[in-house]
Order: structure tokens, then sequence, then C-alpha cells
């Protein structure tokens, strides 16, 4: 499509498990700063396309490269700071922590400041905490999560959580943004701000998003470009239109209702 | 032949340790409790058997029958009162606990009778020992492996021929799904306590008669190293408890015959750290990974 | 604005802590307090220490370490060869207890740390008795009968280390990287995927307590005269781990609360100790059953002086995520 190289390339990617072939040969190219969506029947395969591109699990084959860099084999915290960072498809924030911690935990990576120099307090611990701070209320007030900064992550409401979620991988300064489900268990109107949210995040960090989810209005609303999976295989790729109309698609889906 | 005769040692030994390590996998396979208390129990067990044979002046088998039923009931008095209502509670919560009931058997035995140890009778079955191609078994560890052997196949039964047994791998895989499908959980889970526990009680009469010497803190190093054996063959697994518990006996007797014999409550140990590092989910386990 | 007022709170704390160890070496100099006070003193010291850094480890990393004697061990062995064997000062010891007790944590860290939970839980267990046993049969240090080792510990020495532990573990535990900590004991997959280097964490937290643990090891063994293999079972690390959970997983004040009572409430029953043993185990199980997150739950006993900010919150459910 474009000239120049993709932000994301994966190439004939798969993982077994046992005898068990989760995802197979899968391709995939993402280019800056699109939107593309991963639907599939459940089963498919997409989480454990998720945690393969996030380090959760190792392929068994194929490669994953970000930028040109091979990810494949790389742990989990290192290809975060290599910039691919994610939600979950059932929300795991630190729920004993604050909103604000939650967000200062994404900013660790940036920290300037040693072990030690935090122990003995020194100055460069008290300029990179404000540092970080200052950042972090900074980045709550976009999302609108600064009136409750100070409250306990699992004493939010549903909907809070979602966004504290994606604001929280969106903190740890991603090129490449992965979102499992946001929308699961939303009602219309949360599903509604979220679609907001999530144009907004893109204008203004000018990311590339990848995006499961089963709300197929959703999903054909936002993106530009859709993938789908089933049983662990790439069966169709194409714009939204494309993919509506694809027979192959309407097959998978037919087997199981469009939930 | 010096070296056979200490594996015969090794897998008597070995056997009371797959006896205790039984209970300990079965538990963890259907709660995902380490139930620290259940060395005691075996200690318990082995109080009971001392007690029928001096005092009631009871033969081997009947002591051995009493002890049995009597560490089931308090199993299952020990999982009603203390770990049904953390059930839903954090490991780390029910963990403690387990520590706490355990320390509290102990203590509350040493309380109660003092902590001097008793001299078991060990002249109750009068057996004649077995030569065998140079090596002499005793007549004792003759018995100890059959009774071993006679439990373990028992075992193998009641888990894969009785309803009971059907319902304990049920509510192992799943305990919701076995829930819906009209399998009473709780009583499921007591029967699991129970078994368990009867055979620990078993061993502990066992173990007395084989090392003559017991006291309120004996079920401790017995019941780490089960758990040793538990988690050498695979936790949650029952023949891995067998052959984690065989393994690790003869392990010992072997480090004991070449001349380390005070480092072999060490063995165990780093047979656990060493598994644990290599192949966590054992021998006979498969690795389970927990889902993202 | 804020990191000022923290650094004032922290000064006066600091003060206040000072004030107490000059009074209270006054009123030892003075006779007012008799030996067995000033004996109870140290011990109270020695096990602040021990749940401050086991705190640490179980309160705000969350790693199940069940082996924290097998630290105290090493701690106590080294310290006591570098002053008996080498004949070198107390402070060089000190220092030996903690630094070998800190490669100890590493080196059983770095393997185990992999492991979750229960597996974590009995393998520093297992730890903890190869650490014993080793002792046991070392003839250099005296196998079971143990090393005699000069009563060497002052009250500014003890009073130094417990203000330092504490001072060290609260300034971590309150920086980036104690909440890197705390965010792999609430969710360690998340944690990961924030780009939190987990496995560093653990290995630093561990290896910072056993650096503590250490150094409650060279004050051990340098205030009992003797140390032998037999002090250093896993019913050490047993009571170690109860102060802890007493005190309210996560909360540094709750550990060093329950530290100092249970450590008072066992030096009246020193000639009962199996009412002892019997009172702790029900106390462990009837709070694991009506109060699981101990007295003060993960808050601080400072948070009750602010009214109103984060002192709320149902902790509660808090202990309801794991599903059997």
């Amino acid at each position: 499509m474009q000239a120049n190289k993709p932000l994301l390339k994966v190439d004939k990617v798969g993982i077994r498990f046992g005898g068990l072939k989760a995802v197979s040969d899968v391709n995939l190219e993402l280019n800056q700063g699109e939107l593309v969506g991963l639907i599939g029947p459940n089963g498919a395969g997409k989480t454990t396309f998720f945690n393969l591109l996030t380090g959760v699990y190792v392929p068994t084959e194929g490669s994953i490269s970000l930028d040109g860099e091979k990810l494949n084999g790389q742990a989990p915290y290192k290809i975060t700071k290599k910039g691919i960072s994610r939600t979950f498809q059932n929300i795991r924030l630190f729920s004993e922590l604050s909103v604000l911690d939650n967000v200062k935990v994404a900013y660790h990576s940036l920290a300037k400041h040693s072990i030690l120099s935090s122990i003995f307090r020194l100055p460069s611990h008290f300029s990179g905490e404000k540092e970080m701070e200052e950042k972090a209320i900074e980045f709550l007030k976009i999302f609108k999560l600064d009136e409750v900064m100070h409250e306990k992550a699992k004493n939010l409401p549903y909907g809070q959580q979602r966004r504290l979620e994606i604001s929280r991988a969106l903190a740890a300064n991603p090129k490449l943004l992965l979102l499992d489900e946001p929308a699961a268990g939303m009602n219309p109107q949360e599903t509604e701000e979220l679609m907001n949210l999530i144009a907004l995040i893109r204008e203004r960090f000018s990311l590339t998003i990848l995006l499961i989810e089963h709300d197929m209005p959703l999903v054909m609303g936002v993106c530009e470009r859709i993938y789908v999976l089933d049983h662990g295989q790439l069966i169709a790729s194409g714009t939204p239109d494309e993919i509506r109309n694809n027979p192959k698609v309407i097959e998978a889906y037919l087997g199981e209702e469009v939930s | 032949m010096e070296i056979i005769q200490q594996l015969v040692n090794g897998v008597s030994l070995g056997s009371i340790y797959a006896l205790i390590a039984l209970g300990y996998t079965m538990v963890y396979g259907i709660v995902k409790l380490i139930n620290f208390a259940h060395g005691d129990v075996f200690m318990v067990g082995a109080f009971i058997g001392f007690y029928c044979i001096s005092i009631f002046h009871l033969g081997f088998f009947p002591a051995l029958v009493i002890a049995m039923v009597a560490c089931a009931i308090f199993g299952v008095l020990i999982e009603r009162i203390a770990y049904k209502p953390l059930r839903n509670a954090t490991r780390i919560a029910a963990l403690i606990t387990a520590i706490g009931v355990s320390l509290f058997i102990e203590y509350g035995t040493i309380y109660a009778r003092g902590a001097q140890p008793e001299a078991y009778p060990s002249n109750i079955v009068p057996l004649k020992s077995l030569e065998l191609f140079g090596v002499k078994i005793s007549g004792q560890s003759l018995l100890i492996l059959g009774t071993s052997v006679f439990l373990m196949i028992l075992l193998q039964f009641i888990v894969h021929k009785t309803k009971i047994g059907k319902a304990m791998r049920a509510v192992s895989h799943d305990m919701d799904a076995a829930r819906l499908m009209g399998i009473n959980v709780n009583n499921t889970i007591s029967a699991t306590f129970a078994i368990g526990s009867a055979l620990a009680g078993a061993a502990g009469v066992i173990f007395g008669m084989y090392y003559t010497k017991i006291e309120p803190l004996m079920g401790i190093i017995p019941g780490l190293k089960a758990f040793v054996a538990a988690v050498l063959g695979g936790i949650g697994i029952i023949p891995g408890a067998m052959t984690g518990g065989l393994l690790l006996g003869v392990i010992e007797a072997l480090v004991s015959a070449s001349g380390y014999s005070l480092w072999r409550d060490g063995v165990a140990f780093v047979v656990l750290i060493l598994i644990l590092i290599f192949r966590p989910a054992g021998l006979f386990g498969k690795n389970v990974r927990e889902k993202v | 604005m804020k990191t000022l007022k923290q650094t004032k709170t922290f000064w006066i704390w600091i003060a206040a802590a000072v004030v107490f160890a000059v009074v209270t070496q006054f009123l030892i100099n003075g006779g007012t307090l008799n030996s067995f006070y000033v004996n109870t003193l140290f011990f109270i010291g020695i096990n602040i220490i021990l749940a401050a850094s086991l705190h640490l480890i179980i309160g705000i990393t969350g790693q199940f370490s069940i082996g924290h004697a097998g630290f105290l061990a090493v701690g106590a062995y080294a310290s006591a060869i570098v002053t008996t064997k080498l004949s070198l000062p107390f402070p060089v010891a000190l220092l030996a207890g903690g630094v070998v007790a800190a490669i100890a944590g590493l080196v059983i860290g770095i393997p185990t740390l992999r492991l979750r939970g229960d597996y974590l839980a009995i393998a520093t267990l297992g730890f903890g008795e190869i650490m014993r046993i080793v002792f046991l049969n070392m003839d250099y240090v005296g196998g079971a009968s143990g090393m005699t080792v000069a009563h060497l510990i002052t009250w500014p020495w003890l009073f130094a280390c417990v203000l330092i532990t504490i001072v060290v573990i609260v300034n971590f535990t309150n920086s980036t990287h104690g909440r890197a900590c705390i965010s792999v004991r609430e969710n360690e997959i998340a944690a990961d995927a924030m780009g939190i280097n987990t496995t560093y964490y653990k290995v630093m937290a561990f290896a910072i307590g056993a650096f503590f643990a250490g150094i409650a090891g060279a004050l051990h063994a340098h205030n009992f005269y003797i140390i032998q293999p037999t002090n250093f079972g896993f019913l050490k690390s047993f009571d170690i781990l109860i102060f802890v959970v007493l005190g309210g997983l996560g909360s540094m004040s709750g550990a060093v609360i329950a530290a100092i009572l249970l450590t008072i409430i066992s030096t009246f029953l020193a000639d009962f100790p199996e009412v002892r043993m019997v009172v702790y185990s029900l106390v462990l199980i009837a709070m694991m059953l009506f109060r699981p997150q101990g007295l003060l739950g993960t808050r601080e006993i400072t948070s009750f002086f602010k009214v109103g900010k984060s002192a709320k919150g149902g902790s509660q459910d808090a202990s309801k995520q794991t599903v059997a």
C-alpha cells in the first residue's frame, strides 16, 4: 500500500502447544499510523496471537519484527520497551495501587534514578520522581481520570478501569498499541465513548493500533483494514467492505453466532 | 551385597514416603493447598497405633485399621474447621492456615502429653528374616512393603473404579464444572482428606514399627520429604507420588550407604530445588501455563 | 512542595527516633532498665529487622518465601567466623553477615524466583533446611554443638541497624523501584507488559531482604553468646513469617508492631514454650479465618493520622482474588 517499510511485520508466525497448532502461518503487516482490526470466532487464536506479539509466548515458527528489528524470543518487558504495549481481555490493573501509581509504573522504564539514589534519597531521586508524577498527572488529565487519581484502581467502576488500562498502556510510550477486546462488557454508550477515545488517542499520539474486538459495528466503524483469524489461520484480510462480503468469513461465522 | 541391603532399606523408607506423599498430592490436586498439617496427621496416626498396641494390646493389623479410621476422621475435621472457610481466600492465606494447623497439632500434642518420645513395641509381629541371594531381608521390611503396596493398589481401585473416585477426579479437573454436574463438591473434598489422612495414619503406624521411636515432632521431616516426593513425581498425580516416594527413599539410602549419612536430610531438599528448577511439573507432570 | 513536606516529615521521624535512642541509652546507663529489659529490647530490635526484611520480600514484592531463617543463619555464621576465627572487629562482621547473606540470596533467588506461589514457598523452605544441614555438617563452625561468640553488640549499634534497615526499606518502597515491586505483587503479567523487568525486581527484593536478614544474623550471633544450627530451623522461619502476616501483608509498620508485640509476648511465655506455640498457631489460624489481611492490611500506621485520604478502601476483597 505505502512505499515506506511497515512498522510491524509478522512473517509466517505460528505456535504449537504440544501437538495442537494454536496459531499457524500468519502473515500480517501494519503500516505507521494504521488502525487495524483482528476478528474471528471464539477460540480462533486472537489472544494467542497478541501473546506472541508481546513475548508472553515464544513463536515456534516464523518471525516478528518491529521497525525492522526482530522481536521473537525477547522477554515481554523488552518488547514493551521496544514499543509494543497492550491491554488485556480480562482487565489486569495493579488493583491495590492508586490510579496515579498505575500510570507511574508504566513510566518506570523511563526512570533515570537508580535504586541506590532512591535508597539514599539523592537529588536525582526527587527530580526523577517529580518528573514521573507530573507526566502521569498530565496524562491522566487527557483521559479525564485525574479526579480519581488517588483512588485505588480496584475501586473504580468498570468503564473507568478499562480506560485506565488503556491509558496505562499508552503511558509506556508505544509505537504500536494492542487492544484486546476493549469494549467487552460495555454498554452501547460506554462503547461509543470508547470509540471516541480511540480516535482521540490515534490523533494525539500518532499511534498504530491493532484491535481485537467482538463488537462488529465498532470494528467495521473504526478500522481501516481488518484481518480475520479462524482456527489459528488467517482466512481473509482487507477493507471492512471486502471483509463483510468475503464468503470465507461468512462461512467461518456461520457456524457460530456473531457475538 | 551391602548395596542391595541399602536398596531394600531405601524401598521400605520410600514406601512410607509414598504413603504420606499420596495424601499431599491428592489434596493438592483437588484444592491446590499444600496441607502442611499432613505430616502431623502421620504423627497422630503413629501415636494412635502406639496406644492401641501398648495399652489395648491389639495386634498390628487392628492397630493399623484403627489408626487409619481415626486419622481419616481427624483429617476431615481439619478440613471442615480450618480449610473449608478459606476455600475462596488467597493461596497465601490458605498456606499460612495450614502452617498454623500444623503448629497447633504439634504443640497441642506436646502440651497434652509432653515432648518425651515413646518406644514402639517392635516385637508385635513375629516374623522371620528372609535370606534371598545372600541378602537378609527383615520380615518387617517385607511387611511394610506388602502393606504399602496393598494400600496403594486399594487407592488406585478407589480412584479409578468407584463413584467417589470418579467424583474426586472430576472435582480436581474442574471444581465448578463438577458442581454444575451435580457432584457434591464438599463431600468429595472431605473424602479426599479422609483417604489421604488414612494413608498417612497407616504410614505412621508402619514408621513406628520400623524405626521404633515416635515423638510429637516426628511428622515434620518425613512430612516435608513426602512433599518433596509428591513434587518429584508431579504434584496432583497419584502414580507420581508413589514413584517419587520410592525414588526419594532409594536416593537417601544410597547417600547414606556412600558414607554421607549426616547429609541424608539435606539430599531431599537438594532434589527438591533441582526438580523445581529443571522440571517444575515433576517427572510425570505436564507444564501448565497461566492463561493470559 | 510535596517533596519538601515529605522530607520534613522524614527528618522529624529520624529526630524522634534518635531522641528515643539517647533516652534509652541513659536509662540503660543509669540502671533503670535492668538486664532483662535490655535483653528483651535487643531481641525486639533483631526481630524488627527480620520482620522488615521479610516484609520487603513477601509484603511488597509478593514472593512467598518461608526460608528466611536460612539467611539469618548465613549472616550469623559468617559474622561469627569474622570475629572469632579471623579476629576482625565487630563492624566488619556486621557487614560481612549482610553481604554473605545477600550473596546467598542471589544464588538461591536467581534460579528459584522463576517459580510461583506454592512452589517458591517450598523451594525457599528447602533452602532454609539445606543451610541448617550444611552448618550441622561443618566441623569448622562446630557442627551440632555450634560456635561460641563474644557478646559484642551495644545499644547504639543495634539501634543504628534497626533504623537503617527501616529507612532503607521504606525509601526503596516509596520510589519507582518499590512501585515496580508492588506491580509484580499485584499482577506479574501486567507488570511484565508494562516494561518492568520482573525477574530483576524479584531478585533485587530478595537480595535486599537477605542482606538485612544477614545483618540481623550478625546481631543475633553477637547477642546470644552461642549459635547452633537448631536455632535456625524452619520454626524460626515461621516465627518471622508470623510477624509479617499478623502485621498485615504489605504494611511495614504492621510488621514492626507485630514483631514488637510478639517478641514481648514470647518473652513472657519463655518458660512455657509449648503454650507459646499453641497460642501462636491459634492466633495465626483465627487471623486467617477472620481477618486475613492482618492487623493493618496494606496500610501504614501513618495513614490513620491522615483522615479521609487513602485511609479507606475495602481491603476485604483484596484477599479474595485467587481461587483454589
